[in-house]
């Protein structure tokens, strides 16, 4: 054991916790750098400019609110694979651009149920709203939870008005206007949907969070017309 | 080159293990939770009205609980367990202010309760392993910064010169938690409860991926492989096997493990030279890993007569191994064409849970089978029980990935057929969600195994701290050596 006193390693490093601490966050900060910043340095929101990729509705980002707190990530993906078998059962596979103003990221790890990246416009709205309700009604043997109090609860506009101004403070370029006419937006949107369920026979009003939620699934996928639906 | 954890002669040094005892406590506590909300998911995925009906409790609300819960409850408490034990052992030096570690312990849990109470409201940031809101992450930052603090308070006033490896270990983790933690989860707050990110997109995934396997790294690899250094030396009582090959293996896995990140994304939107990157640097950390792995193993040369007895030996033999197993699998899964099958489906969860089962929770079971006795100073007092859990356990982890691994690559497959025609053989997803039924119960039977082992242990040690157990010793209740 005495012999070991003396190595070098010892005397430079593991007897000097400071030169320790330092060198490991060198160490973690190299891979850390290298990978991230150019990150920074190729924004895609030139590229989502030029492809006209808007930032999300009041009435899709209300609907994306309700995807992230029932934690539709866990079970369902947004990316579809550069692979044929994923491009013949989804659609063209997904660009970054498509993602520019997406805060978070919702690509997903993991598909218990199919990826949703191009589901817009995939459905009428009526099988979403029945889906949402007992997913087993349009598709059998579906291990999907109900969600019948999506069909109920409603949005509330404030609420949605605090969304976008912190989308804004982070960078996505909403202007005051569209924050400030936030409830007449939701109401015209809403509107949209509620007379296209009426179609089918279902009552509902634009205030509640299955209009909002079908906004954002509908709109997913469908910012570059030639890429939307899947053979299937 | 060998060298043991503590080698000079204990001095009458007052170490604080009353801290040791509470995070034991909440160490069991939060795994039964944790693994019971884990068996929970489990049953709704074979059978969904296991969903209940109720908002609170559907899949997609108790998913982050289970993850966080288990990470981040019953692993840090693990961890921290460690530390607090074997940190001023090594260091010849008690906890630099106890009041910290206090803390540290209920700050920890105040989190951990609010966690438990967020996510099934739905209130979430919406990152796979990173969805406490806003508030929460901030209790996160203050609270470590007062571990920190203490941690390198113990490390200033310490009374041996030489830093010993399990001590390089904990600091790698100490320090870049706080790292990957506060970059990425910086957003901006739209209420109380709700933020979004300030990074947007690809940049947001990458982020985040880059924290998410680092918290494998660096939350439930580096301090586990800290926890081996100490606790499996001790219990086979014999010298680690090479110092070398610690340095080695030490400096090798801090350097390279941040890089492995992007592997996450393959075949995604990310940069392809990000993508490549992530991979190569995942294939090489297969090297590191296994040096730790083999350390680990041949630490216990010598003393292999001595785990066919001792159940304690047999869960750190079995702990070491699946470490070894799943960093193999790890590496080989981040290969773009093995990638390209296993993504999205459950081999991706079997391959977690070899890990966290296997290798997490083996050595934590190890550790507190062996701390116990020693700080109550009795026996176990089902000492039979112990061994029963093991094998609990590990038939359990088997159950649990073999099932895993066959429903993985049977989606897989399922998910990419294409016939003669050029069409898909499966064109409807729903092929692959009946077929998996069967696989599904297999895991839910596994990981019942596994939660059964752990509320034993759970029962086995309350009947020990209430004086079930025969004494070991009248003497001091650490009879360290």
């Amino acid at each position: 054991m005495s012999t070991h006193q003396e190595h070098w390693h010892r005397r430079m490093l593991e007897h000097r916790s400071t030169l320790f601490a330092v060198l490991t966050v060198a160490g973690i900060s190299v891979g850390s750098l290298v990978e991230i910043v150019p990150m920074f340095a190729q924004s895609t929101e030139a590229e989502a400019a030029a492809a006209n990729i808007e930032p999300y509705s009041a009435l899709e980002l209300a609907g994306r609110d309700i995807y992230l707190r029932e934690g539709c990530y866990t079970c369902h993906s947004q990316m579809v694979r550069p692979m044929r078998a994923e491009t013949l059962r989804y659609g063209e596979w997904s660009r970054a651009e498509e993602y520019t103003w997406d805060r978070p990221f919702q690509l997903g790890s993991r598909r218990i149920g199919p990826d949703l990246h191009r589901v817009g416009g995939k459905y009428p709205d009526a099988w979403h709203y029945e889906h949402m309700r007992d997913p087993r009604s349009m598709s059998t043997d579906s291990v999907m939870p109900n969600y019948p109090w999506l069909l109920d609860w409603s949005i509330d506009s404030a609420d949605i008005g605090a969304s976008m101004k912190a989308h804004q403070r982070a960078g996505t370029p909403y202007t005051d206007e569209q924050i400030a006419d936030v409830a007449t937006a939701l109401q015209t949107e809403g509107q949209v949907i509620v007379d296209n369920l009426a179609e089918r026979n279902i009552t509902t009003t634009p205030d509640k969070e299955i209009v909002a939620l079908i906004a954002y699934l509908q709109r997913l996928g469908t910012d570059r017309p030639s890429m939307a639906g899947g053979e299937k | 080159m060998s060298n043991s954890p503590d080698s000079r002669p204990t001095s009458p040094i007052q170490y604080d293990d009353g801290i040791v005892k509470m995070f034991i406590g909440a160490t069991m506590l939060w795994g039964v939770v944790g693994m019971l909300v884990g068996v929970i998911l489990a049953l709704q995925l074979a059978w969904w009205p296991a969903n209940t009906g109720l908002p609170y409790l559907t899949f997609g609300r108790l998913r982050p609980l289970h993850t966080n819960a288990v990470i981040f409850a019953f692993a840090g408490n693990a961890m921290f367990t460690a530390i607090y034990y074997s940190m001023p052992r090594l260091l010849k030096a008690p906890m630099w202010s106890a009041a910290l570690s206090k803390f540290h312990f209920w700050g920890w849990q105040a989190i951990i309760v609010s966690a438990a109470v967020t996510l099934p409201l739905g209130l979430t940031q919406g990152k796979e392993y990173a969805e406490l809101i806003w508030p929460i992450d901030l209790a996160i930052a203050v609270v470590w910064v007062a571990f920190a603090i203490n941690f390198f308070g113990t490390i200033q006033k310490r009374q041996v010169k030489h830093l010993y490896v399990a001590i390089w270990f904990y600091m790698s983790f100490v320090l870049t938690i706080p790292v990957l933690h506060i970059v990425n989860n910086l957003a901006i707050p739209a209420t109380l409860t709700r933020s979004y990110p300030i990074y947007t997109g690809m940049t947001d995934a990458l982020i985040q991926w880059w924290y998410g396997h680092n918290a494998v790294a660096f939350f439930l690899t580096t301090p586990f492989l800290g926890m081996m250094y100490y606790f499996l030396p001790k219990a086979a009582d014999r010298p680690v096997f090479s110092y070398r090959l610690s340095i080695i293996h030490f400096w090798a896995l801090v350097f390279l493990y941040i890089w492995a990140g992007p592997h996450h994304l393959l075949y995604s939107a990310l940069p392809d030279w990000v993508q490549t990157t992530g991979m190569v640097f995942s294939v090489m950390l297969i090297a590191p890993s296994w040096g730790g792995m083999l350390n680990g193993l041949l630490t216990l040369r010598g003393a292999w007569d001595r785990v066919r007895q001792d159940p304690i030996l047999k869960f750190y033999v079995v702990g070491v191994s699946f470490y070894g197993m799943s960093t193999f699998e790890g590496p080989m899964m981040s290969i773009r064409a093995v990638n390209g099958l296993a993504h999205y489906t459950n081999w991706v969860v079997g391959h977690v849970h070899s890990g966290t089962l296997g290798w997490n929770g083996m050595m934590t079971f190890g550790m507190i089978y062996w701390l116990v006795p020693r700080l109550w100073g009795r026996k176990m007092a089902k000492e039979s029980w112990v061994g029963l859990h093991f094998w609990l356990a590990t038939l359990g982890i088997i159950l649990y990935i073999v099932s895993m691994w066959a429903a993985g690559i049977t989606e897989g497959l399922m998910l990419r057929a294409i016939d003669e025609n050029g069409l898909l053989m499966y064109g409807q997803f729903l092929d692959v969600v009946r077929t998996l039924d069967p696989f599904h119960w297999a895991r839910f039977l596994g990981g019942s195994m596994f939660l059964t082992g752990i509320c034993m242990m759970f029962v086995n040690v309350l009947l020990t701290v209430r004086g079930g157990g025969e004494a070991v010793s009248s003497a001091a209740p650490v009879p360290a050596k």
